[in-house]
């Protein structure tokens, strides 16, 4: 049995049940009730009735009691027949579907929970300098707990002030680039200029959006200089929540080790000298923590020189190789 | 349990795979390609559902032969690898195949060159590559005893110890393997490695 993640709003408790609202984006198109624990069924009648839910109307009351789970159709809706278990499991099964295909390479590992993020493993980090930013990222491409190569490129150009680095689910993370850059292209053919970073961060907003059920897994980090060399970085979820932060954002399954490097290393207005070294020891500290990424690190680190245009700096580390 | 693994010496690319074609716990044959010849200097080695295996490989290969016929020239490997991943992408949300690909080819004024492509349409350019549970044993013998630039004979004598690896210490191990391989002279069978030799003499 796979462990599938379901998002259950619990709305009340009547003695020893808990009654829950399942979102209706999980399952087809009609709302239902979920109500599971002890003395269930006696309770169903119960959820059944308008008062209990605000009035709500309700088309299948799923019971699952200790003995059996069935499904009771309520009396003032029409019937319908639903399949609703096979039919929500392959629904949720197609949100984290790749650990539900039952490929004969993985299927070994069909027991163990991990998250589709935690997959192939990553970690990024992008900080902010005086009029410079570095985006870095690990180098490991791993399936589960094989490591499959390690010299994975995770950050990606956009333009030559904007940089996107991917982390979560590999494929999904080439398929945005491929997306991204496309999008940009048009967008240069269109407007003769490059993409601000604040635009561009909107635009991968809202392509991640776009699929808000049935997302893509992964997490970008937005690293740009917009106007006057400001520096700009921003990251998101998979669902396209931006989040803008003056400091530094992090992404990947080693995100809470660098949220504490970075956290403590990190200082303002940083020389692009001393940021690549703070971004890089944050980097190779934190991986160090995390058994999914690592395998060296790549640093990239861009700032807006005085007289020449913007120097780019791409560095790859040597750090714990395992 | 499939097997495929390959690697990229001087001037040649190697891709190696079991024979057997297995349903749960019977031997339907033991003589099955699963390497592919995509086209004059291509091999497509994949592994996974056996519908889907044939299926998909097929597919590419008919759509790299289109290619040619309409252009007049062939689909260099790194074009056919982003095709085949750019077909499990779109694929992969909607019907997916179970197919895990390991692509190699070799272009003039490139070289050799070697993609793994997960089922899950994951791509990446690598030098040595194996999948299925012989993937356990091929790569830790290939990150020991592989250097770039390896010649034929050395190659060979990899791949040969990583089967025998894979017959003495997995369970269920398949008894033969093929070994294909493509140079500038093309993409031809090299050898099999048989220890139970089928009964039927043609090769399917």
């Amino acid at each position: 049995m796979y462990k599938l993640i379901i998002k259950i709003n619990v709305v009340g408790k009547l003695g020893r049940v808990w009654i829950a609202y399942m979102p209706t984006q999980l399952v087809w198109d009609k709302r239902f009730f979920v109500v599971f624990g002890q003395n269930a069924s006696r309770c169903s009648k119960q959820v059944a009735s308008p008062k209990s839910h605000g009035g709500e109307k309700l088309i299948r009351c799923l019971v699952i009691g200790s003995a059996c789970s069935h499904s009771h159709p309520l009396p003032y809706l029409e019937k319908k027949k639903v399949y609703f278990l096979a039919r929500s499991i392959s629904l949720l099964s197609s949100l984290s579907f790749p650990l539900a295909l039952s490929s004969p390479t993985n299927h070994l590992y069909s027991l163990a929970a991990m998250s589709i993020f935690e997959y192939n493993g990553s970690a990024l980090v992008a900080m902010v300098g005086k009029n410079c930013f570095a985006i870095a990222s690990d180098r490991r491409l791993g399936v589960q707990l094989q490591t499959v190569a390690t010299d994975f490129q995770r950050v990606f150009k956009i333009h030559d002030r904007l940089y996107i680095g991917l982390s979560g689910l590999a494929t999904d993370a080439q398929t945005m680039y491929q997306k991204l850059v496309f999008r940009h292209k048009l967008y240069q053919l269109r407007e003769e200029r490059d993409m601000k970073p604040q635009t561009f961060a909107s635009l991968v907003s809202a392509l991640l959006y776009e699929k808000r059920f049935g997302p893509f897994f992964c997490q970008p980090v937005i690293a740009g200089l917009g106007d006057n060399d400001e520096p700009f970085i921003c990251t998101m979820d998979c669902l396209g929540a931006k989040e803008l932060a003056k400091d530094f954002v992090v992404s990947g399954t080693a995100s809470e080790s660098l949220y504490g490097a970075c956290e403590s290393m990190y200082k303002p207005d940083m020389e692009p000298e001393e940021l690549f070294e703070t971004i890089s020891q944050a980097l190779l500290s934190s991986v160090d923590r995390d058994c999914l990424s690592g395998w060296g690190g790549y640093v990239l680190l861009v700032y807006a020189a005085l007289l020449t245009p913007t120097e780019v700096q791409e560095k790859i580390l040597k750090g714990r190789m395992d | 349990m499939e097997c495929v693994f390959g690697l990229v010496g001087k001037g040649f690319a190697i891709v190696a795979a079991d024979t057997s074609a297995v349903n749960s716990i019977l031997v339907h044959k033991s003589n099955e390609d699963k390497v592919m010849v995509l086209d004059s200097h291509k091999l497509l080695g994949a592994s996974g559902e056996p519908g889907d295996r044939v299926q998909f490989t097929e597919y590419i290969q008919k759509n790299v032969h289109l290619y040619q016929f309409r252009n007049g020239i062939p689909l260099t490997t790194a074009a056919t690898a982003n095709f085949t991943r750019g077909e499990l992408a779109t694929a992969l949300r909607k019907n997916p195949y179970s197919v895990n690909i390991l692509l190699a080819g070799y272009d003039k004024g490139v070289g050799p060159s070697m993609y793994y492509i997960d089922y899950i349409a994951t791509m990446h350019k690598i030098e040595k590559g194996a999948f299925g549970y012989g993937s356990y044993f091929c790569l830790s013998m290939m990150d020991r005893l592989y250097h770039p630039d390896m010649s034929i004979e050395e190659a060979i004598d990899l791949i040969d110890k990583c089967i025998i690896e894979i017959r003495t210490r997995l369970v269920v191990a398949p008894p033969n393997f093929v070994i294909k391989i493509v140079d500038q002279d093309g993409a031809r069978e090299y050898a099999w490695r048989e220890s139970i030799k089928s009964p039927d003499v043609s090769m399917a």
